[in-house]
């Protein structure tokens, strides 16, 4: 009986006219697909096409290619879960991935249209008039009190302290151990030159991310891997963890072979041994026992903001106003499509809502309820584009993270591989042969520039809006029209059909 | 003898605050001036139930708790030894990493959550969800100790460190249920035996060594101290020690 009943995705061709022998391409597969034997081989059946080798070839004599193997169509029985079908027949396991969801779902993002100015009022040019990029997270007074004050005015309220953004797109949390150092260093050297803040995940500070900790958020999740005084301390903001758009629910489990040396260091765990991240946190089994937590990282922290992460859930209004309502500053959306190093596939794909609908039953709810001054609210979870962070911002967010986009920007090529600590572009991997090939500066570079993109097609839309700050646009749903959407989710959004 | 037991050192500088009445914030607030003034001693008077006593504090000093200390007492704790004179309720040592903390009287539940070093010893009982994923790293090893007995949920997740139950004047079973389930690290000892089915399905019984029963004698030693209890009729062989017998329980899970 052969080994294994499933059949290649990929194809792995190597051109031997063109193949120069140099065996770049066995050195940069981090899934060992090739070898030499008086010429380049390759064994296509591990290939999850990645393109490190494509994209290194000199003489380009390297395809990859989709295995055209015909299988017999049906409509519900499609090749993937046959597929599926034959790997747990054999193994008996759950299915593990990588990245966001990537079945079809239909993608509210892509059924949004942006308004503009023509005629009856005058759009701005972003080139020559300034644009407010500008944004504040954390806790707004319910009224600010002024006096008079030589000829001029003074602020009499106390204002808490804020994160202060010169963008409005942040990088999402994600943890040293699923990520490599160097992703790390390039998120948070990138965050210090953007002037926005880039989010330890669960895995702790590395000391090296030492001289950037006023562009990081620390957090404290089920696990408390690495969290102690001066780690929750030395960040701008501290967030709590419950949930993650890709794995609503469940806990994490980081295998022990990622917890080397340096891993163990940050998440304070021996060497070796499997990092456990239980589902819930067992001391907050209520809205009280957050606010119990959320106070507990005040008081350390002399009255940092607090952040809360939760995953878009089909309650999320109501948890929302819980959270907001147990002293949170900050609550960050992770939507159904948000990326993760590893998650059950049945978790991934099925589990949670849009980050869209989530957004605007959010910021609906807490306007409802009068407290929206109380907290910012952040989206994530399948924010692709400054079109996405336009019409997030629209529906009623604060500001948008982005955690997929930004290692897209570091090379990586989606193959939703993550988990096996393989990446051949040194993201999602220990090895050190691997992860020496992300330069950090380089990478900060990298995103630099793409949150700069960002940033200016953001300043356009908003110059076509009419409007000359980012906050003219916050929850202003007359702003977006919809396009092929049924009028309850249309009615869910609060926003128009187009045409109307 | 430990710190606790010997009291004040030389040239303490030593002040009582009376907490009665004071919000849990202004309280804490006052702790840390106190502590940045020099103070090496603060004792608490009239504290009843305030919240985050300790939470965060990281410089070697003593506070003493007259009182029932609140939720979250020496959370994310650094080094302070706190003493209270009462009962303490939940989340007590919440994501400790080093410090002692001796409660003379029972504690909540969630006691020791994540906690990382430094140990917590509680001469009454404790409540449910104790030691939830306690871990020990390099040279820390956080250690529970409770007089009396605990509830559902003992060692929950457990990474690493040492859970002790000393039953005094209790029959067993001394925990709950689902004892020790997920444990993947650290050891828990009963006095008296354990039924095997309140254990979780990651943990088993194995017999003492001579390495545990001496680590007993000298923490039993140390609890009687600062407990202020005669301990002389608890003996070693007493205990069952509880192990989990995989670092990996949750390793075949997956397939890709
Ligand atoms: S896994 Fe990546 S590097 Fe390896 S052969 Fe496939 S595409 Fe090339
Ligand atoms: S991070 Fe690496 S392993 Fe993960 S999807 Fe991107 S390229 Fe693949």
């Amino acid at each position: 009986m052969a080994g294994s009943m499933v059949t290649s995705e990929f194809l792995v061709e190597v051109d031997h006219q063109r193949c120069r022998r140099c065996k770049r391409c066995i050195l940069n597969c981090g899934f060992g697909v090739f070898d030499f034997q008086n010429m380049t081989t390759a064994d296509s059946s591990k290939c999850v096409a990645c393109h490190r080798c494509v994209v290194f070839c000199p003489e380009e004599a390297i395809t990859i290619t989709r295995n055209p193997l015909a299988f017999k169509e049906h409509p519900s029985w499609e090749v993937d879960r046959r597929k599926a079908i034959w790997k747990q027949a054999q193994s008996s396991g759950m299915i593990l991935t990588g990245m966001g969801n990537d079945l079809p779902w239909l993608n509210v993002f892509d059924h949004l249209l942006i308004d503009a100015c023509q005629v009856t009022n005058p759009s701005i040019d972003p080139l020559r008039e300034p644009m407010e990029l500008k944004t504040f997270l954390g806790r707004k007074p319910d009224r600010l009190e002024v006096s008079a004050d030589n000829g001029g005015f003074r602020l009499q309220t106390e204002v808490g302290n804020n994160v202060e953004l010169a963008v409005p797109i942040m990088f999402s949390g994600m943890s040293y151990g699923s990520v490599s150092l160097n992703v790390h260093k390039s998120l948070a050297i990138a965050a210090e030159k953007l002037g926005t803040v880039m989010n330890t995940g669960e895995g702790g500070l590395h000391p090296e991310l030492t001289p950037y900790t006023d562009h990081i958020i620390v957090q404290c999740a089920s696990g408390r891997f690495g969290v102690h005084s001066d780690y929750l301390n030395a960040g701008v903001a501290v967030e709590i963890k419950i949930g993650q758009g890709a794995k609503p629910g469940i806990g994490g489990h980081l295998p022990g072979e990622k917890i080397g040396r340096e891993v163990s260091g940050t998440r304070m765990i021996p060497v070796g041994t499997d990092a456990l991240s239980p589902a819930p946190h067992h001391d907050i089994y209520s809205i009280e026992d957050l606010r119990q937590l959320i106070y507990a990282l005040k008081e350390a922290t002399g009255y940092k903001p607090v952040s809360v992460k939760i995953a878009t859930v089909h309650n999320v209004a109501a948890i929302a106003s819980g959270i907001a309502r147990a002293g949170a500053d900050i609550i960050y959306l992770d939507g159904f499509r948000g990326g993760t190093g590893a998650s059950p596939a049945v978790i991934r794909d099925h589990v949670g809502i849009p980050v869209e609908i989530a957004i605007a039953v959010v910021d609906k709810q807490l306007r409802s309820e009068g407290i929206r001054n109380l907290v910012s609210i952040i989206a994530a979870g399948g924010i692709r584009s400054s079109a996405d962070v336009a019409k997030a911002i629209a529906l009623g967010a604060d500001a948008v993270g982005v955690g997929t986009a930004a290692l897209i920007a570091l090379g990586c090529r989606l193959c939703q591989k993550c988990y096996t600590g393989n990446c051949s572009w040194g993201i999602a991997t220990q090895r050190p042969e691997l992860t020496d090939r992300l330069d950090p500066d380089w990478g900060a570079e990298r995103l630099v520039n793409l949150i700069n993109a960002w940033s200016l097609e953001l300043k356009e839309v908003l110059g076509a809006l009419g409007v000359n700050a980012v906050e003219s646009l916050r929850g202003n749903r007359e702003r977006l029209r919809a396009l092929g959407l049924d009028s309850t989710t249309m009615d869910i959004l609060d926003v128009k059909p187009a045409g109307r | 003898m430990s710190k606790a037991a010997t009291g004040r050192e030389e040239e303490l500088k030593s002040v009582t605050v009376d907490a009665t009445g004071v919000y849990y914030r202004e309280l804490n607030h006052r702790v840390r001036e106190l502590v940045d003034e020099g103070y090496r001693e603060i004792i608490l008077d009239g504290v009843n139930g305030q919240r985050y006593i300790g939470d965060g504090l990281v410089d070697d000093v003593t506070i003493i708790i007259n009182g029932v200390a609140g939720n979250d007492l020496g959370a994310f704790m650094d080094g302070p030894t706190v003493i209270v004179n009462d009962n303490a309720q939940d989340g007590v040592a919440n994501t400790m990493n080093s410090g002692k903390i001796v409660v003379r009287g029972h504690a909540g539940d969630v006691l020791g959550y994540g906690m990382r070093g430094g140990k917590v010893f509680v001469t009454g009982d404790v409540g449910y969800r104790v030691g939830i994923h306690m871990k020990s790293y390099k040279e820390q090893v956080p250690v529970i100790v409770a007089g009396g007995r605990a509830g559902d949920f003992f060692g929950e997740y457990m990474a690493g460190g040492v859970m002790v139950l000393l039953g005094l004047g209790e029959e067993p079973p001394l925990t709950g249920d689902y004892l020790g389930t997920g444990m993947h690290g650290g050891n828990i000892f009963l006095r008296g035996p354990v039924f095997e089915d309140q254990l979780g399905k990651e943990v088993r019984q194995f017999p003492l060594d001579e390495e545990d029963r001496c680590f007993l004698e000298g923490l039993l030693e140390e609890f009687a101290a600062d407990a202020g209890m005669d301990l002389s009729g608890v003996k070693t062989d007493e205990f069952s020690k509880l192990s989990p017998f995989s670092h990996r329980p949750y390793g075949n899970m997956y397939c890709y």
